[in-house]
This record gives structure tokens, sequence and C-alpha cells, in this order.
């Protein structure tokens, strides 16, 4: 498939998928009942305002904003298996998060946003710290991985060790839309100003492509263009979570999933992959909503049990 | 034009392996940088192609610091094949190709017709026009080989570096480069070139850089370099010198 018929379909599909996500819920709607529902006054505007319909805003923002951090982390880091998850950013934002609900538990969570936030750059930094500027791709990746593992097990000490306060922590640390409304969209909507600058950054990541030396040779300093890329991909990240916890592979499977169809030239790659990305959440919050109403499952499961075995397909597929 | 060293010293982590070298290369030439391994040839390449930053004195091009030189220009100077390259993902060969004109398309990498029409023009050069809408992850070592000189050719440099092109290939695709090289050179392309094989050298560039233990021992014509003489004194070998019976340069025959 080439980017003239992707855009197209992955627009009509995205459309598709909103559109089923307003009808379909504990309570479905005819389609009649929705339009109605937009306006004020009308028996469903609850759900199909206040409710369905900025979680539907979210669920394309952040399945965009994941997608694309792992797309440019992937180009950064040359490795299709990368993601920000190899970064610790979602880890550090999830550690800071229930760290948050641990101990200050009577605090309200309307900060929570911030202080996973304020976790998952902090994590960056400490990642950026010890690698230092003039790192490699690999060590980068390598320290990540480690840093990720170690703030996960000090996640799983802090809700051992804490046991009463775990269930709220529990449920934001799967990853869901679960509650989230305009409110949250507001707050993550200024940080999609860095897409342009990440769609500016294209021409560039393709030479990142050949090798840092070949790079060089085409007028590209590799240091400065990791350095903002992956400045871009944390800050989205960490943004992204901080509002609906870790939802977990969407970065790896999204980016890793547009390339086979579109190529890896970045001019596509990069819209692309940002919407693969939201449908995929799209889908999956449809399917958490709808599977065994009117209980919801947090959507970062359903992008774990299919994007689990999708990352395991690829490492035996890896020679 | 021209690119020179100026009492440059260069290396890794404070140690260095090019050592105080002034030298200074000729415009127009098919250039071979000989010497044992670790004698610094590749480093002085890559300083030369700014992979590497001068730890004192300069490399200079035209006259200036090549370091301070602005990027953006000298990737339309300068152009570099390095020793390995990566398999980008997802790739086809002419988009690889065009990532060579780079240096000339404006921020979104837009192609003009010109640019198309170079990048096909290289891809008819190379012999990889057949290939142009494979990926080049499907490729085998030699076609990626020949796809990746395109791609250097496309970046349209009076200049051209490749450290140690031939060193994993067959012989028979060695042959072709060299005659591709020196075809290039004859066009007008100076060449600068890393090279192990002291015969391979002697018989294809027209002029050689002898180096050993980061010091330049030795310039000039094949006639002139390759002496018995020097390969006792730079490579610890008794060699005979013949003449090649096909070309009729110098060739080295080591004795038991």
């Amino acid at each position: 498939m080439n980017a003239s018929r992707f855009f197209p379909l992955g627009l009509a599909l995205l459309l598709i998928l909103s559109i089923a996500n307003l009808v379909f819920g504990a309570v479905s709607l005819s389609l009649e009942q929705v339009w109605q529902g937009l306006s004020v006054g009308s028996e469903q505007h609850f759900t199909v305002y206040e409710y369905r319909l900025p979680r539907i805003f979210l669920a394309i923002l952040v399945g965009a904003g994941l997608a694309l951090s792992g797309a440019l982390v992937q180009g950064v880091i040359r490795n299709p298996l990368a993601s920000p998850d190899v970064l610790g950013v979602s880890h550090g934002a999830g550690l800071a998060a229930v760290f948050y609900m641990t101990y200050f538990a009577g605090a309200s969570t309307d900060w929570l946003p911030e202080v996973a936030l304020a976790g998952g750059l902090v994590a960056a930094l400490i990642l950026w710290w010890l690698c230092g500027a003039q790192s490699s791709a690999i060590k980068l990746a390598i320290t990540g991985v480690a840093l990720a593992a170690f703030w996960a097990s000090c996640i799983d000490f802090l809700m051992l060790t804490k046991p009463l306060e775990i269930n709220n922590a529990l449920l934001w640390l799967t990853g869901s839309l679960w509650g989230r409304g305009w409110t949250q969209l507001q707050a993550l909507l200024p940080w999609f100003l860095l897409v342009p600058v990440a769609l500016g950054l294209s021409k560039y990541l393709n030479l990142l492509d050949l090798g840092d030396d070949s790079a060089t040779s085409l007028g590209v300093s590799p240091q400065v263009l990791r350095l903002v890329s992956l400045a871009i991909a944390v800050a989205l990240t960490a943004a992204c979570v901080s509002i609906c916890g870790p939802i977990g592979f969407l970065g790896l499977v999204a980016p890793h999933l547009t390339r086979k169809l579109v190529g890896g030239r970045h001019q596509a790659l990069l819209p692309a992959t940002m919407l693969t990305g939201a449908c995929l959440l799209l889908a999956a919050d449809l399917a958490a909503r709808t599977i065994d109403p009117p209980i919801e499952l947090p959507a970062g499961i359903l992008t774990a049990i299919i994007g689990a075995p999708y990352f395991l397909w690829l490492l035996l597929r890896m020679k | 034009m021209s690119l020179s060293a100026h009492q440059l010293s260069v290396g890794y982590h404070g140690q260095a392996i090019v050592k105080d070298m002034d030298l200074t290369l000729p415009d127009g030439r098919f250039i071979a940088l000989l010497g044992p391994n670790g004698c610094g040839k590749s480093t002085l390449l890559k300083c030369f192609a700014r992979i590497l930053p001068a730890m004192s004195g300069e490399a200079r091009w035209q006259g200036q610091n090549l370091h301070a030189y602005p990027s953006k220009q000298l990737s339309k100077e300068l152009a570099l094949l390095p020793q390995t390259q990566p398999i980008p993902e997802g790739i086809k060969v002419q988009d690889l190709v065009a990532y060579g004109r780079s240096p000339y398309t404006g921020f979104w990498g837009k192609l003009s017709q010109q640019d198309h029409q170079i990048v096909e023009q290289m891809m008819q050069q190379t012999g990889t026009y057949e290939l142009k809408d494979k990926l080049v992850s499907e490729l085998s070592g030699g076609q990626r080989q020949r796809v990746w000189l395109a791609m250097v050719l496309a970046q349209d440099t009076p200049y051209l570096l490749l450290d140690e092109p031939t060193t994993y290939m067959d012989i028979n695709h060695q042959v072709e480069l060299m005659h591709q090289l020196q075809r290039l050179n004859k066009q007008g392309k100076t060449i600068i070139t890393v090279l192990h094989d002291i015969n391979q050298a002697a018989r294809y560039c027209d002029h050689l850089v002898v180096m050993k233990e980061g010091e330049l021992k030795h310039q000039g014509s094949p006639d002139e370099v390759l002496t018995s003489a020097m390969l006792k004194e730079v490579f610890s070998l008794n060699a005979q010198i013949h003449r090649d019976p096909v070309a009729g340069t110098p060739m080295c025959v080591v004795e038991d």
C-alpha cells in the first residue's frame, strides 16, 4: 500500500470508529439520538456530549501522540523494537503517580497529571544525565531499558508496602480513558504544538537512517537531531501518559505496523503513524467499553493483549 | 579546491592516532591512503569527513578550517561512503538514492525536476536503475553497495571520500567498483579512498599516500611510492617490485 491510499482509508476508518464510539457503550444509541445528544437540553446530552465525545478526542490525541513518539524513538535509535517505553519515560511517570497516590492518599487527584508529567520528564533527564550528549543509540536504549526495569520495581515495591492505597494506582497504571473529559483534553492539547515541529524533522530523520557518518556527510548533526527528537518524544509521551496512564505497546506497534504499510520515509511515516495510533486506541477503547457492559475494561489492557503477541511475533521473525 | 592537514592530530579518547600531520592532497586525482592496520588512514579520512574533530592542528578545505566550514555548503562539496552501511527498514532504492539530494532540497525534502533527473542518472550509472522499486533490505550485499554509491554520487560533489570500499566485496565487485571510480575520476571527480590492497591501489589509483604510526611516510605516483624500500620500511616486508603484465603498473610480490 502506498501513502496516497493509506491516508483516505485511514481517515475513513477513523471516522467510522469515532461514530461507533458515539453509538455503542453501556447504553447503545441510535444515530439519531447521537445527533440530538450533541445539542444542549436533549435527554442524551450528558452521555454523548459530556461523556463519549471528549473521550473520542482524547483517544485520538493520546493514540496519535504515543504513536508519533514511538516513530521518533524508532527513527532515532534505528531499531524497530524501540519505543518510548524503552526510555523509561512511561515507567517514570507511573512511579511518580503511584508515589503520589500512596503517600498523599488524601490529596486531590486533580494534580495527578502534573505529577506524572514531572515524573516522566525527570526519568528522561536521569537517562540523559547517565548517557551524556555523545552517547550512541544503542547505549541510550540499553540504559533506558535498565532504568525502566528499575522504575517498575520501585512501583511494585510501593504497591506491596502500601496495599491499602493500591486500587486507584492499579487502575491508573493499566491505562484507561475512563472518566476523562473536556478538562483533560484541554490540558493535553497545548502539547500537540510539538507535532508540527516533529513533522518538520522528517527530512533529517530520513538521513539518520543512513547512519551517523552518512548523515554527517549530508550536512546533519546526528547528536543535535537525536536530542531534539527524543525531547519531543519524551514530552509527548509524558503528557499522554499523565492523562491516561501508560497505554502499553501502542508506541511500539503503531509505528511498526505503519512502516510496513507506507514505508520508512518520515514525510509519510510520521503523519501515517499518528493516524494508525489514533485508530488503534479508538478501537481498543470501543472494545473496552462494549465487551462486558456496564463494566469497563482499561483500554491499556486491550492494547497489551494485542500488542504483546505482536511484539513476540516481531522478535521471532527477526534473524 | 583542496583538502589539507596542518599539524593535524586526530584520535579517540584523548589518544592521538594521526600525529602532527602535514599533508596536501592534490586536486583531480584518484588517491589511495595506504598503511598497516592502526596507521591512522581511516582516522584521517574520518577527520576529513568531519566525523572526528581535530585534537590539535587543523584540517582545511579550500584553505579554511574544515570544521568551521558551513555544513550545508560542505555537503555539496565533499561526500563520504562509509565502510559499513546500516540497512534501513522500508526504504526503496530510489528513495535512498534521493536522500543524496538532501543538501539541495528544501525543508520538506521535495525533489525538483533536476533532482529527479540526477537520481535517475546515478542509478543508471551504477546499474541500479532496474532495482529502483525494490526495498534496500531485500538486496544482496553487492547490489546494496552499488545503491549506496549511487546515493553518494547523487550528492554531486567534486570530492568523494571512501573508507575501505572493497573490503567486504567479492573480487568481481571489487574490480567493477575500481573501474567505476576510475571513470568518475576521469569525469573530473577527486577520489580519496582508504585501501588495504597495495596492488589494487597501484593499479587503479594515480596518487598513493602511505602512512605509518600516524605519520606520513611517502606520497606520489605508484612508480615513485611502491618500492622495495618502502615495503620494508612501512610494512616490514621483503618484496620485489614487478610490472603488472596487463596494466604496466608496479606491483609487489612478496618474498619468502
